[in-house]
């Protein structure tokens, strides 16, 4: 007897849940060669909404955490995408007719990138942060801290370790997220998703749409409850428009990146502000 | 105070003089070294309190614009990204002096320009310009230290315009990081306060600063969006948010570097158990400093509702004993209102203060004949939804709100679009802390206020912007790293 396998219905991640998109709209999703594997759920401005909505309500808890309790967190992402790394292998050699090996190094690479970020959440601040020797009687200290919700537009190469390393940066100060995943290779944007959901990420602080990053980036540029904007991966697309939509209420905006998302602190501290405290010594 | 009452509170004028001021009847613009006509129109910038005309500039036009550019392009190729660091550091140094050696000249001419008083611009914003150049003017060789990895590189040309507040103090906060960090710059000052960019070209010169490294070109928001749309590599701005979205929208999309440092409506919080003298002098120093002309003014007293009334009562007393009027006159603690326009926009928002329900009391001073003048006011029974809650006023006008505990403080603090700065008042060192930990604002006084420090990092959250003027943060707006690559 053959086994008549069971194909995963691939949906959005919300707010710790796996909706399909509002809109009902669906996208295929082929092999390399062309062959049907999915219909990915294909999120609409709505869907976009409530990302945000969801990610937003999740940072006073995720940026309100410890730097040590985050940074466990962090590594628990790490520890269940290796006890899974066969279906991301199996998914990336699928979707993007990478081969095994090629599969294989790509999900060593999201694996070593979520360990590296997870080990900066209790340290970056130290790096970043400043004790400034003023011209008077105060304790004067500067400390980064998260800048809230940040939208991403995920690299379009790269469907396992483009999407990680984008969002794992932004995640590490306390920043919540809403990506946009490659379009062309959104199933391992989904199957971590999964990984997520059964980590201790808590749900929203990382929220996953599929479908057309033109027509979702645009919507989340414009969005005013969100603070900064990672282009990394809108290239290709218009980005000086999604530039100009996010002036509107002043949002940080990150530019395309050239080339593959290398991995730096700085990525961590772009998605921070500076917050700079006076504090009064008696004198005595 | 009522002219006719005598109290241990009434002084004989003691005016500044202005005979070390030695000002032309009109300047040109600051191009390559050397003052050169524009080719704009001529406007004339005034006293605002006596509304006299103090000199004739120039509106520099785009011809103008584009050779001040040039000249700052030509001067970052040439002499300037050949020197050392330590040498332009030296030339900081040098600046820094002159800065000092000509303060009673600047501090003058900024009180007479601006309308703030002289103890003000004698005491707190010179002082600081010096200050300014001579923190930077050491990072100028130990950039490697900056937090941008080894060899950051400088941006190029930075435009920067700046606001009318604190003119002078600005530029320092603009102009002394940018070179530090190797860049050449062109600098529009605020249409009413051009005066002491200009003494400070002739500063340049006495430096012997290589033409074409600082450019100072006069104007109104024309010459500023034509400087910001310029060839430049980097926009720095300090202003409104309105202008600030404009600039941001018209950079989208050129790659150039951008910074702004923009509107505020900070909380200033007192709790039960606060030093009450001190955070009187606080509230007071928070507002009224600069006439309220500060985007870090904390211009919402949040206070907690079982001190109200004795807040109010003594901040009333204190706020009686304010003394309006001559700029230049050593008593004088509220000066003029720095523009017709300005005074309008304090009127009109007052106004509308009163038409939404919130009371108003102002204090009881003499207000000059000429001039554009405001007395001290404050507003209780404010709601949330207030326009004079919301707006920024940008002026001697403070907004009396109430809260129970220290959670609601902190919702009502966070309650705007804005996050520049904030206010915490209490004796309590754990609840300061943690109060402070929540609030979402760039630059936290704890048991003071207004108070700025070339090594402490000022900016804001929000829509108040984004980068940092001051510290080891503050270069990092005027470098890129090494890995970034040459553009």
């Amino acid at each position: 007897m053959t086994h008549l396998a069971v194909p995963k219905t691939y949906k959005l991640y919300i707010g710790g849940k796996f909706p399909r998109s509002e809109s009902g709209r669906v996208y295929e999703v082929t092999t390399a060669k062309g062959e049907f594997l999915a219909n990915a759920a294909k999120a609409s401005r709505k869907d976009a909404r409530d990302a945000v909505s969801a990610a937003r309500a999740a940072v006073s808890g995720w940026s309100g955490a410890t730097g040590y309790n985050r940074g466990q967190v962090l590594y628990r992402v790490a520890e269940l995408l290796e006890g899974r790394r066969a279906q991301f292998v199996d998914e990336l050699t699928k979707v993007d007719g990478l081969t095994a090996a090629a599969a294989d190094k790509q999900v060593d690479a999201a694996i070593d990138a979520w360990v590296w970020y997870a080990g900066w959440a209790d340290k970056y601040a130290q790096v970043a942060g400043n004790g400034n020797p003023v011209a008077g009687p105060f304790f004067n200290i500067s400390v980064p801290e998260p800048t809230g919700v940040v939208a991403v537009v995920a690299p379009k190469e790269q469907g396992l370790f483009g999407l990680v390393s984008v969002i794992a940066p932004v995640l590490v100060s306390g920043n919540t997220v809403v990506v946009v995943a490659s379009e062309t290779s959104p199933l391992s944007a989904i199957s971590l998703s999964e990984v997520l959901a059964t980590s201790d990420v808590p749900g929203g602080v990382v929220n996953v749409l599929t479908g057309s990053a033109a027509e979702l980036a645009p919507w989340l540029a414009d969005h005013s409850d969100v603070n900064a904007v990672d282009l990394s991966g809108a290239g290709d697309l218009d980005w000086s428009d999604l530039q100009v939509k996010a002036a509107q209420t002043l949002k940080r905006v990150r530019e395309p990146e050239t080339g593959e998302v290398e991995r730096s602190v700085e990525r961590v501290t772009f998605f921070t502000e500076t917050k700079t405290v006076w504090h009064t010594k008696a004198l005595i | 105070m009522a002219a006719s009452q005598t109290s241990f509170l009434d002084y004989a004028p003691a005016p500044e003089s202005t005979s070390i001021l030695d000002l032309k009847d009109s300047y040109g613009l600051f191009i390559d070294g050397e003052f050169v006509d524009g080719t704009g129109d001529a406007f004339t910038t005034i006293s605002p309190a006596t509304e006299e005309t103090i000199a004739e500039v120039v509106a520099a036009s785009r011809k103008d614009v584009d050779r001040a550019v040039a000249a700052a392009r030509k001067a970052f190729d040439g002499p300037w990204s050949r020197l050392s660091g330590a040498d332009r550091g030296k030339y900081l140094f040098r600046i820094a002096r002159l800065v000092q050696e000509r303060a009673r000249e600047l501090a003058v001419a900024e009180s007479l320009d601006n309308g703030k008083p002289i103890k003000e611009s004698r005491d707190v914003d010179v002082p600081l310009v010096a200050a300014w150049f001579f923190y930077y003017a050491g990072w100028a060789d130990k950039l490697d230290h900056a937090g941008l990895g080894p060899n950051p590189r400088a941006l190029g040309v930075a435009a920067q315009v700046i606001p009318w507040n604190f003119p002078l103090l600005m530029l320092a906060w603009k102009i002394a990081p940018a070179l530090a960090a190797g860049n050449t710059v062109v600098l529009k000052p605020a249409e009413t306060t051009p005066l002491t960019a200009l003494i400070f070209a002739e500063i340049l010169q006495q430096a012997d600063l290589p033409p074409g490294v600082v450019n100072i070109v006069t104007g109104a928001g024309e010459t500023g969006e034509l400087l910001v749309n310029a060839a430049v590599d980097k926009v720095a701005f300090t202003g409104s948010t309105e202008v600030g979205r404009a600039i941001a929208r018209s950079t989208a999309g050129t790659g150039k570097k951008l910074t702004l440092e923009l509107g505020g409506k900070a909380a200033n919080i007192v709790f039960d158990d606060a030093p009450l003298d001190q955070a009187i002098e606080g509230i007071v120093d928070g507002i009224f400093f600069n006439q309220g002309h500060v985007c870090c003014a904390g211009s919402r007293l949040l206070v907690q509702e079982n001190v109200e009334a004795e807040v109010i009562e003594r901040l009333k007393h204190r706020m009686s004993t304010l003394r309006l009027g001559d700029p230049l006159d050593k008593n004088t603690d509220v000066g003029a209102i720095n523009s017709r326009e300005q005074l309008d926009r304090i009127r009109e928002l007052s106004d509308i203060g009163e038409a939404e329900g919130a009371e108003r009391w102002s204090a009881p001073c003499e207000i000059p004949a000429k001039g554009f003048w405001y007395a001290p006011t404050i507003f209780t029974g404010v709601d949330t939804s207030h326009r004079i809650a919301r707006d920024e006023i940008f002026g001697p006008v403070l907004s009396v709100l109430t809260f129970r505990t220290p959670g609601e403080a902190i919702s009502k603090a966070n309650n705007t679009p804005y996050g520049l700065s904030a206010g915490i008042w209490s004796d309590k060192g754990s609840k300061v802390l943690a109060v402070a930990d929540k609030l979402r604002a760039g630059v936290i006084w704890t048991n003071t206020f207004n108070k700025f420090d070339p090594s402490s990092p000022f900016g804001g959250y929000k829509e108040s912007g984004y980068g940092r003027e001051g510290g080891r943060h503050g270069l990092a707006a005027y470098l890129a790293s090494a890995k970034e690559g040459a553009r």
